[in-house]
C-alpha cells in the first residue's frame, strides 16, 4: 500500500509540475490541482498508514497502548484541502479574467510586465 | 510566562477587517475605520512591544492546550519588534491609500482585505507552531493575490498570474517540507521539534527537509534563482499595495528562515555555506538588474532583492554579531522599502508616468518634497549617520571575524551599487530638467489636488521618514534592541524554555 501511494504521488508531483510549466493557462490551473493533491497525500501517508486502530482510549485505562492511527495528519489535510480549494477556485477566477482582459491563454505571450520600458 | 496581551494585534485587526466588510459600498466611512484601526493597531502593537521588552518572552497556548500538544502563539523580543515595525507601516499606507487608490478598487473590499493582510502578518510573526505557521503564510498570500488583482487592469493580472504561480508553487513545497518533518518527528511544535529533529538518525533526510524549506522561504523572499516573479509583478498593482508587499512580505520570508534554521534545524556548515552562496548571488544579481531598468518602481523592486541577500548572509555567518546586524537591518528595510514605494507613488501622482526617461525636474517643481525624499534615499544607500549605516557595520564586523571575505565584498558592492543606482534616479528624476511631454488632460495631478488630498499623500511618507531618522539617530536604542534579539536567536534554549516550561 505505501509502495503504491507513494508512486501515486510521485505521479501526482510530476504531473503537476509538468503542467504548471505548460504554456496554456488551463493546463496550469490543472497543475495547481495535481500538485496540490499530491501534497495532501503525501502528508497523509508520511502520518503512517495503520489499518482498523482508531486512536480511541478504552474506559479502563489512561492511555493507548500499541499501534493506533494519527488523526493529526488527517487535521493537516483537511485545513489543507480547504486552503488549496480556495486558492483553486481564485485561480480559475483569475485566469478567466486574465484571459478576457489579455485576449490570450499562451503564457509566453504574458511578458509586457517584464519588458524594459 | 502567559499573558494574553500578544494576541491583541491578531484581534484588532480581525474585527477591523470584519466591521469592513458591513460597509463594503461606503467608501468613505471603510476609509475612517481603517484608518482610525490602524492608529488602534499601532497603539496595540507598542503596548505589546513595551510588554515583552519589560518582561521577557510571553506565550499564550490557545484553547489551553499546554505547549507541545496545541497551538502556541510565542511573543519574543523579534516577533514583538516586527509587529510595532508592522503596525507603522500599515498606518502609513493606511492613510496613503485612503486618497492613493482609486474608488473604484476601494468599492471591493480593499481594506477589509488590507487588514486581513496585517492579520496574517501578525500571526505569522507570533505562532510558535509550524503548521500554523503555513496557515497564516495562507492567509498573508491569499490577501495578496487579492490586493495585487483589484481593479484588473492589463498589467496587474498578468503580474497576478506570475504572482499567483509561483507563491503557490512555494507554499506547495513548504507544505511538503512540513509534512515529511512531520513524518519524522511526530511533533509541530517548533520548539518540541528543536529537540526532536536532533535525535532523529537519518540525518540526510533532515538535511533534505531542511533545504525544501529553504527553497519554500526562499521564493517567498526572492532570493537570487527565485526572484523572477518580484520584478515581473511589483510594479503593477497601485503603490500603496505595492508598498505594504514590498515592506513586509518578503521580509516575512527572511523571518521564517530565520525561526526554522534557528530554532528547527542546527546551522550545518553545508547550510552556512548554501546560504553564503546565495546571499552573495541575491546581493548580485539584484544590484545588476537595478542598474538597467528605467521604471523607478521595477528600480525599487530589484533594490528589494539586492537587499534580502544582506539579510541572507547574516544569517549565514550566524553567530550574535551578525544575527544583531540581521535584525537591525530587518528593521530599517521594513519601514525604508515601504516608504520607497509610496514615494514612488507620490511621484507618478507628480508626473504621470514612472518611466525615468520621461519625467524630471521634480527638484525645480516641488523643493521642499524634494528635500524630504532624498532623507529616505539617503538613508537606503547608508550614509552615516543615517538607517541604512549601523547594520552595515554588525554585519562587516561579523564577515570579517569569520573570514567571509567574499560576502564583505559582496555587502560593499551592494552598498556601493545602491548608492549607484540613487544617484542615477536622483539625476534624472530630480534633476534633470523635464523632457517635453504632453500633459494628460484626464489624469488628476499633484498639484490639482486639494490642500487635505496632498496631506494624506505626504503624511504617511513624512512619518516614515521620522521613523527611519529615529533609527538613524537613535541607532543606540535599536541596536540594544538588536542586540537582545540576537541574543535571543542564537541561544535557542531560551525560545525552548520559554515555550515548553510556561504551561
Amino acid at each position: 500500500m505505501e509502495i503504491l501511494l507513494a508512486i501515486m504521488i510521485g505521479f501526482l508531483y510530476a504531473a503537476g509540475i509538468y503542467m504548471i510549466m505548460r504554456r496554456s493557462i488551463v493546463k496550469l490551473i490543472l497543475g495547481i490541482v495535481l500538485l496540490g493533491n499530491g501534497v495532501n497525500l503525501l502528508i497523509f501517508l508520511l502520518g503512517r498508514i495503520t489499518k482498523g486502530e482508531p486512536p480511541i482510549i478504552p474506559g479502563t485505562e489512561s492511555v493507548i497502548e500499541g499501534l493506533y492511527a494519527d488523526p493529526i495528519p488527517q487535521a493537516l489535510i483537511l485545513t489543507a484541502i480547504v486552503i488549496s480549494f480556495g486558492l483553486q477556485s481564485f485561480a480559475i477566477i483569475l485566469v478567466k479574467r486574465a484571459y478576457k482582459v489579455l485576449g490570450t491563454d499562451d503564457l509566453d505571450q504574458l511578458n509586457t510586465t517584464d519588458e524594459n520600458s | 510566562m502567559t499573558n494574553h496581551i500578544i494576541t491583541l494585534p491578531l484581534l484588532v485587526n480581525l474585527f477591523i477587517s470584519i466591521i469592513l466588510m458591513f460597509y463594503w459600498r461606503k467608501v468613505r466611512l471603510q476609509k475612517i475605520v481603517s484608518v482610525a484601526g490602524s492608529v488602534l493597531g499601532l497603539a496595540v502593537a507598542i503596548l505589546v512591544f513595551i510588554h515583552v521588552y519589560q518582561n521577557g518572552t510571553q506565550t499564550v497556548a490557545s484553547g489551553n492546550w499546554s505547549a507541545p500538544f496545541g497551538i502556541v502563539l510565542v511573543g519574543d523580543m523579534l516577533a514583538a519588534t516586527l509587529i510595532l515595525l508592522t503596525a507603522i507601516s500599515a498606518l502609513a499606507v493606511s492613510v496613503f491609500s485612503t486618497v492613493a487608490v482609486i474608488n473604484a478598487r476601494l468599492r471591493f473590499g480593499y481594506f477589509s482585505v488590507f487588514h486581513f493582510l496585517i492579520l496574517g502578518l501578525n500571526g505569522a510573526f507570533l505562532t510558535g507552531d509550524i503548521f500554523n505557521l503555513y496557515v497564516w503564510f495562507e492567509i498573508i498570500i491569499i490577501s495578496s493575490f487579492v490586493l495585487i488583482s483589484i481593479g484588473g487592469e492589463k498589467n496587474q493580472l498578468e503580474g497576478a498570474v506570475k504572482y499567483f504561480t509561483l507563491n503557490f508553487f512555494a507554499s506547495m513545497i513548504f507544505l511538503t517540507a512540513l509534512g515529511i518533518l512531520y513524518g519524522l518527528a511526530g511533533t509541530l511544535n517548533m520548539a518540541d521539534l528543536s529537540a526532536k529533529v536532533s535525535q532523529i538518525d537519518n540525518q540526510v533526510l533532515v538535511e533534505v527537509c531542511a533545504i525544501l524549506f529553504l527553497v519554500g522561504f526562499g521564493i517567498k523572499s526572492a532570493v537570487f534563482p527565485l526572484y523572477f516573479w518580484l520584478p515581473a509583478s511589483y510594479h503593477t498593482p497601485p503603490a500603496a499595495v505595492s508598498a505594504i508587499f514590498s515592506g513586509l512580505l518578503t521580509k516575512v520570508g527572511v523571518y521564517a528562515m530565520i525561526r526554522v534554521f534557528s530554532v528547527i534545524f542546527e546551522m550545518t556548515p553545508f547550510l552556512q555555506t548554501l546560504l553564503m552562496v546565495i546571499a552573495v548571488l541575491t546581493i548580485f544579481s539584484g544590484g545588476v538588474g537595478s542598474l538597467i531598468q528605467n521604471n523607478i518602481r521595477k528600480v525599487f523592486s530589484y533594490l528589494i532583492i539586492c537587499h534580502i541577500g544582506f539579510m541572507i548572509g547574516g544569517l549565514a555567518m550566524f553567530t550574535k554579531v551578525a544575527i544583531a546586524g540581521v535584525a537591525f537591518y530587518l528593521i530599517h528595510d521594513i519601514i525604508i522599502k515601504t516608504n520607497l514605494f509610496l514615494i514612488a507613488g507620490l511621484i507618478f501622482r507628480m508626473k504621470a508616468s514612472s518611466s525615468m526617461r520621461k519625467i524630471g525636474g521634480i527638484y525645480s517643481n516641488y523643493p521642499k518634497l524634494s528635500l524630504l525624499i532624498s532623507i529616505p534615499l539617503f538613508s537606503l544607500i547608508g550614509i552615516p549617520p543615517l538607517s541604512g549605516f549601523w547594520p552595515k557595520i554588525s554585519l562587516i564586523i561579523a564577515s570579517f571575524e569569520l573570514k567571509h571575505y567574499w560576502f564583505f565584498g559582496a555587502l560593499i558592492f551592494g552598498s556601493f551599487i545602491t548608492l549607484v543606482i540613487i544617484a542615477r534616479l536622483w539625476s534624472r528624476v530630480f534633476w534633470k530638467e523635464q523632457p517635453k511631454m504632453d500633459s494628460n488632460p484626464k489624469f488628476n495631478y499633484f498639484y490639482q489636488l486639494s490642500k487635505f488630498d496632498k496631506m494624506r499623500f505626504v503624511l504617511p511618507i513624512v512619518l516614515l521618514t521620522i521613523v527611519t531618522l529615529y533609527i538613524g539617530f537613535g541607532a543606540e536604542h535599536i541596536q540594544e534592541i538588536s542586540t537582545r534579539i540576537a541574543e535571543e536567536i542564537v541561544n535557542k534554549d531560551l525560545y525552548i524554555n520559554a515555550v515548553l516550561k510556561s504551561s
